[in-house]
């Protein structure tokens, strides 16, 4: 939600557009090649490269890029500035992360209180299919071993298995 | 009046849902049929009540009543007449309606497609489909009733969000909630399979189709909603890793887990446990997700107003659902039994390995989502998870799934061997492989993620083709082509398409992540730009207004080669009521690309634009391959098996459940 | 039935991170500058233009600094703390005007009165990014030495002035 001194500025800044474009409209247009937003593109693409890593703090979850907010108009700003004053970009996260801690990350830092986040997911991957490997062979021979079962029976060694103090240790 | 009347309704509805919960469920326990018949009568009623409450509702928003609280806030006299009803959905307490209303769609739908069922299995799934509605109607009346006054009235409302001022938005809801709710349809079988301790092939056979169509509602509703982010926000994001955008991933990652799961106990009676716990989780995510978006426990873009009462009942309604579920879980399924076996490589451990792959993929999402919450409630600290943790773990996770998704289909069941399966699909491999190595050379640059993308949706392609061939040459002796073709069982055309799909939004992804151009430049009136070949003319900007709105329409001619392209028309809007600023892009879709105009700020003092342009190669891809995949959902719901086998089993009642395929001998 | 125990057991433990998490607030943003040094600022004051305020002319005495906005609503609502709380003496407040213009800061201090010792005039907000304001109202609390001690965000009430500020300032009035 912006404040409302930014509502009226951008009303401000419509109106006035707006009237220029009519009182133009009578006039020859002049045609050429459209200049570029930024007096330096190539400095701006690193701009919103970093800012698209940065958390606004004053909206929902918005990156400073996508924000319109005040807060993340000033931040933009001030990469620009440190940018154009040849600082680096991990300089410039820094930065940030001094003022407003490691919540302007929308990458998570490495370290020990993330440890779970970044390794949690290839822990539960490798985990899981090592499990999975195992069950499959575990059942494999089971299944073998019932071969010259009846059903009746394969019933009742399946329930056996499943109840019986072996197949509860084997499941742990 | 009519809010009164709504109101009532309401009450009426819970009064019904606990009849419809408890009689039928008590029944089956017996085996009394007068309390099991119950159920079908008080499942119509509750929906009866439901649908007339959000008939009033919807009246409400319609007449303007500003004197209901709900109306006041998220409506206003200006807003037109469809966006007054979607108005209806877009908030918490009219959300929970429909939320409601679809619920009881679909117990209805149960009730009309369960005649065939043993009465017993009927009375139960809608028994416990009426105890999620008195959790719902309950939540409702008591903490966010739609229907509350405001007084003294207001004099007019509030208006709708205006980013919700718009047609995605009148769809998106109530497809993703049909997905949502859905769910639960399996979840109730799955239930009512374990109080009745029968947990078999049929078991399967009947949750199939419910499971399939929720899906293909959820998928469609996601889909929608990215696409409503792509054109709505101005800059052409399409997916986030938003914390409400994960809470309907997360369903939808399990959701595709359990219909593969189901396919496989029908089919070989195994994996039954497994089953059960993904159609549990399925629905429990879907409940999770409720909870994460009202309760205000994670900042969202979606997140509705909150309030730490609703946030205690939610949690409260969670407990009860989820955890007494997983309490009968590991009370009854330890009894279910093994089943059919089968070896190490085989159909079934592909499809069990995409299924453990899935999940671990649901559970990362699921981390990284609550993560922030874990650190802050133990007082680690504040951290944010955003986009580029999703894409670094989320990838890697994947990418091994679409792998197996293009071999599953051609493991026999039972046991194979990967050599016998490299030999049947080396040469799908190959065209794969050498493609994808070669065609971003072809598009410009090569990157590994390019590579990497291209070749696992080409291998789709190329192993679904093969498939398709192997199928039509098959059994060579029966008939013509054409009539092989027609021997195709639905099923089987259904999973096709839905691979297809899939690999249809890889590359889209692939290609519009690799090869996306933009363009941000000040214009005036004559100016051109010019972006991938193609020529943007800024022929000026007019005023015009809205409904509710004020709007600066730019009107930019594109041409590429002198020849004509489109005229586009991007506007920055001010909406008066709200105050707020939005910008609405304009687009030129395309077979393989698609232009992207949206206008930044007008620049003061002159009368130029910011404008940004994109060039979005095959972003549409995204979306078609969710529609394919939504098409593959419905035609494999509508397989012929199911209704023969309701046919069949009409006929000679009491059903027994068909028996599960004998164990491998 | 061990293993089918599982997922409940996993279940319970995400109820009580759920729970717990229904009391935390995700908005309210610790600072990373606690203990740390106030960050030096220089600027005009809102009064007098043609004079200076800087971090060091404080040294050596325990304030407050408010940091503050004719254009900000909740401001408002926490003025009469803050001017009740000055008149008590307990603490020197200084403010700090937030991005705002000039007159309109100063019409509003004449209207709703001035706590403040001083006013630092942030035209361009730099300051208020050098001390991480992510929403205004926010009150630091800075010791003799220049080292920030305590952060409310938002409206200062009542409340948080008894039991939190007032209690900090008499503690680090004793430090040496």
């Amino acid at each position: 939600m912006p404040r409302p001194d930014t509502f009226s500025r951008l009303l401000r800044q419509f109106a006035q557009a707006l009237l220029f474009a009519f009182m133009l409209a009578g006039l020859p247009a002049h045609a050429g090649e459209a200049a570029p937003a930024a007096d330096d593109p190539v400095l701006e693409k690193r701009v919103t490269e970093l800012s698209e890593l940065l958390r606004c703090l004053v909206c929902q979850n918005q990156t400073i890029a996508d924000s319109h907010a005040d807060l993340a108009i000033d931040l933009k700003k001030q990469i620009r500035e440190k940018l154009e004053a040849g600082e680096s970009d991990k300089q410039i996260v820094d930065y940030m992360v001094a003022r407003y801690g490691d919540f302007v990350l929308y990458k998570p830092p490495v370290k020990a209180t993330t440890m779970i986040l970044w390794i949690g997911p290839f822990v539960l991957l490798a985990g899981g299919l090592s499990l999975l490997f195992f069950k499959l062979r575990k059942r494999m021979r089971q299944a073998q071993a019932g071969e010259t079962l009846t059903d009746d029976e394969q019933r009742q060694a399946a329930a056996l298995l499943q109840d019986g103090p072996g197949g509860k240790g084997a499941a742990r | 009046m009519i809010p009164e009347l709504g109101s009532f309704s309401l009450a009426l509805a819970l009064a019904l849902a606990l009849v419809q919960g408890i009689l039928p469920i008590v029944g089956a326990a017996r085996g009394d049929a007068r309390l099991m018949g119950v159920a079908r009568p008080a499942a119509h009623g509750q929906f009866v009540f439901v649908a007339l409450a959000f008939a009033c509702q919807i009246a409400g928003f319609v007449n303007n009543d500003f004197s209901v609280l709900n109306v006041a806030t998220n409506s206003n006299s200006a807003l037109p007449l469809e966006y007054r009803v979607a108005a209806s959905w877009g908030s918490h307490e009219g959300s929970l309606l429909l939320w409601a209303l679809m619920l009881n769609g679909w117990t209805v739908a149960v009730t009309v497609f369960s005649r065939h069922l043993p009465e017993q299995v009927a009375a139960r799934v809608v028994g416990v489909m009426g105890l999620i509605g008195v959790g719902f109607l309950a939540f409702m009346l008591i903490t966010s009733n739609p229907f509350d006054r405001l007084l003294p009235a207001a004099a007019d409302g509030r208006d709708l969000n205006p980013l919700l001022q718009d047609p995605g938005m009148v769809f998106h809801p109530p497809m993703l909630y049909m997905g949502y709710v859905g769910f639960s349809v399996a979840f109730a079988f799955s239930i009512a399979a374990l109080l009745g301790g029968q947990l078999d092939a049929a078991w399967a056979r009947w949750s199939r189709p419910w499971t399939t169509v929720a899906w293909v509602s959820l998928t469609l509703g996601i889909c929608l909603g990215s696409y409503w982010a792509y054109y709505e926000l101005g800059w052409g994001g399409w997916w986030f890793w938003d914390p409400v955008e994960n809470a309907s991933f997360l369903p939808w990652l399990v959701g595709t887990a359990l219909m593969h799961s189901l396919a496989v106990t029908e089919k070989r009676g195994t994996f039954k446990s497994w089953t059960v716990l993904l159609a549990i989780s399925a629905f429990s995510l879907s409940l999770l997700g409720t909870f994460l978006v009202r309760s205000g426990v994670l900042t969202s873009v979606h997140a509705f107003a909150t309030d730490p009462r609703r946030g205690v009942f939610i949690l409260g309604l969670l407990v009860l659902v989820i955890g007494g579920s997983l309490l009968l879980f590991a009370w009854r399924a330890p009894k279910v039994g093994l089943g059919g076996s089968f070896g190490v490589v085989s159909r079934e451990s592909a499809l069990l390995t995409n299924n453990a792959l899935l999940s671990v993929a649901a559970a990362s999402v699921l981390l990284g989502t609550l993560y922030p919450l874990f650190l802050d409630a133990l007082k680690l600290g504040k951290i944010s998870v955003g986009p580029p943790y999703f894409d670094a773990v989320f990838v890697p996770l994947m990418t091994p799934v679409l792998f197996l998704m293009a071999i599953a289909p051609f493991a026999r069941w039972k046991n194979d061997t990967v050599p016998a399966l490299a030999v049947r699909l080396r040469w799908a491999f190959g065209v794969a492989l050498v493609s994808a190595l070669l065609l971003p050379l072809a598009l410009g640059a090569w990157s590994p993620m390019v590579a990497l993308g291209l070749f696992l949706s080409l291998w789709i392609f190329a192993t679904s083709a093969q498939h398709l061939y192997l199928r039509l040459r098959g059994k060579a002796a029966e008939g013509t082509a054409g009539s092989r073709l027609r021997a195709i069982p639905g099923g089987w055309w259904g999973m096709w398409l839905a691979h297809i799909g899939i690999g249809v939004t890889v590359i889209g992804i692939t290609l519009v992540k690799g090869y996306e151009q933009n363009l941000d430049v000040k214009m005036t009136t004559g100016d051109t730009a010019h972006l991938a070949g193609y020529t943007f003319k800024f022929m000026g900007v007019s005023e015009r207004n809205g409904p509710n709105f004020v709007a600066a329409s730019a009107l930019i001619e594109v041409t590429r080669d002198g020849k004509p392209v489109a005229m586009m028309k991007p506007e920055k809007r001010m909406y008066k009521v709200q105050q707020m600023p939005m910008t609405e892009g304009a687009i030129d879709p395309g077979f393989t690309r698609d232009l992207y105009i949206s206008m930044g700020e007008p620049l003061p003092g002159t009368e130029a634009w910011i404008v940004r342009i994109f060039y979005k190669p095959f972003v549409g891809w995204i979306w078609w391959g969710a529609i394919f995949m939504g098409i593959g959902g419905l035609i494999a719901a509508a397989d012929k098996r199911y209704r023969k086998l309701a046919e069949r089993a009409a006929t000679r009642r009491p059903a027994t459940p068909a028996a599960a395929p004998a164990p491998a001998r | 039935m061990g293993r089918y125990l599982i997922p409940l057991g996993l279940f319970v433990v995400l109820v009580g991170f759920l729970a717990v998490g229904l009391n935390l607030n995700p908005r309210e943003l610790p600072s990373p500058l606690i203990d740390k040094p106030a960050p030096a600022f220089k600027v005009p004051q809102l009064h007098a233009l043609d004079k200076t305020i800087a971090r060091d002319d404080l040294k050596g005495k325990v304030w407050l600094l408010n940091v503050w906005a004719s254009w900000c609503v909740s401001c408002r609502q926490e003025h009469p703390v803050l001017v009740e709380l000055a008149k008590s003496n307990a603490v020197p407040i200084y403010g700090l005007n937030y991005k705002d213009q000039r007159e309109a800061g100063l019409a509003w201090l004449n209207q709703h009165g001035n706590p403040y010792v001083i006013s630092a005039f942030d035209q361009d907000g730099r300051v208020g990014i050098d001390f991480g304001v992510y929403g205004v109202p926010e009150t630091f609390l800075i010791d003799k030495n220049g080292i920030i001690r305590y952060k409310h965000t938002g409206p200062v009430t009542p409340d948080a002035v008894q039991n939190l500020i007032l209690p900090k300032v008499k503690e680090l009035n004793a430090a040496s």
